[in-house]
């Protein structure tokens, strides 16, 4: 007999490399225990692009010298929101630095859209430890009655 | 070595270009840069190059398949080349509202609507 929603929050914790084959891992974990707690499908989309964007701006930029070390994710699903956090050992960066792509001057440049999009999904998104730590909760939006 | 297995189905249509991707999922960058190789030699190997790129099968891309198009647009251009996108989902299409990028390239509800809108 199939289980039904789950209301208890779930952690989980990853190291990652740049290996795609884990990274799709860590995010299809992290998918079904939206699903187990029936999160709507735009949540999954939602949560997966900003875990994709938060984990890779860590691996190529924070970690471009030292592409053996691993960015450490701790994740927690419950009910009503998941909360990301992203550590890496690299060098760090001030947010405010990254440039608005939406620019008519940058809409063409490489940078900056990763950031974007997390900010844009995410309900708070805030950079702890010289950005070295970036902290991510998203909500969910229909929350459960009861 | 054998060359790596293309990411992308190409077929000719009406003089245009029209790309569709194999994976569901853009986010690997090797498989992006290798996308971005294979439509570069499209563009590279004719004048004034018409493209129509579709998203039918894919469910998710990221910023760094983002740029690839940025990329692929500009070189486009710079050929006197016309590239519209298509048949992008609708969450999708919501990155590039998000990115503002639905202002940089002419995306079209479907491939057919894209192809008629080449002149």
């Amino acid at each position: 007999m199939g289980a039904g929603p789950t209301n208890a929050p779930e952690e989980m914790h990853f190291e990652l490399v740049n290996d795609r084959s884990a990274i799709d891992r860590a995010e299809t974990d992290l998918v079904r225990a939206l699903e187990e707690r029936d999160y709507p499908k735009a949540s999954h989309f939602a949560v997966r692009l900003a875990f994709e964007e938060a984990v890779m701006n860590a691996l190529r930029h924070g970690h471009r010298d030292i592409p053996e070390t691993p960015v450490e994710v701790h994740c927690r699903v419950d009910r009503d929101r998941v909360r990301i956090v992203i550590e890496d050992q690299g060098p760090g960066f001030d947010p405010d630095d990254v440039p608005d792509p939406t620019l008519d001057e940058n809409i063409e440049g490489a940078s900056g859209r990763g950031l974007l999009l997390i900010r844009a999904y995410m309900a708070s998104v805030e950079f702890e430890d010289s950005g070295r730590r970036c902290v991510m909760v998203y909500e969910r939006p229909d929350p459960p009655a009861g | 070595m054998s060359p790596a297995e293309s990411r992308l189905r190409m077929r000719q249509e009406k003089g245009v270009t029209h790309v569709e991707f194999i994976d569901r999922n853009i986010l690997d960058e090797g498989n992006i840069q290798q996308i971005g190789e294979e439509i570069s030699a499209v563009i590279d190997a004719g004048d004034r190059p018409r493209l129509l790129i579709s998203f039918a099968n894919v469910d998710h891309l990221s910023s760094a398949a983002l740029g690839t198009l940025i990329t692929i647009n500009t070189k486009v251009k710079a050929k006197g080349g016309d590239l519209r996108l298509a048949d992008i989902d609708p969450q999708i299409y919501e990155v590039f509202v998000i990115t503002k990028l639905n202002r940089l390239f002419q995306i079209h509800d479907t491939s057919e609507q894209a192809l008629a809108s080449f002149t």
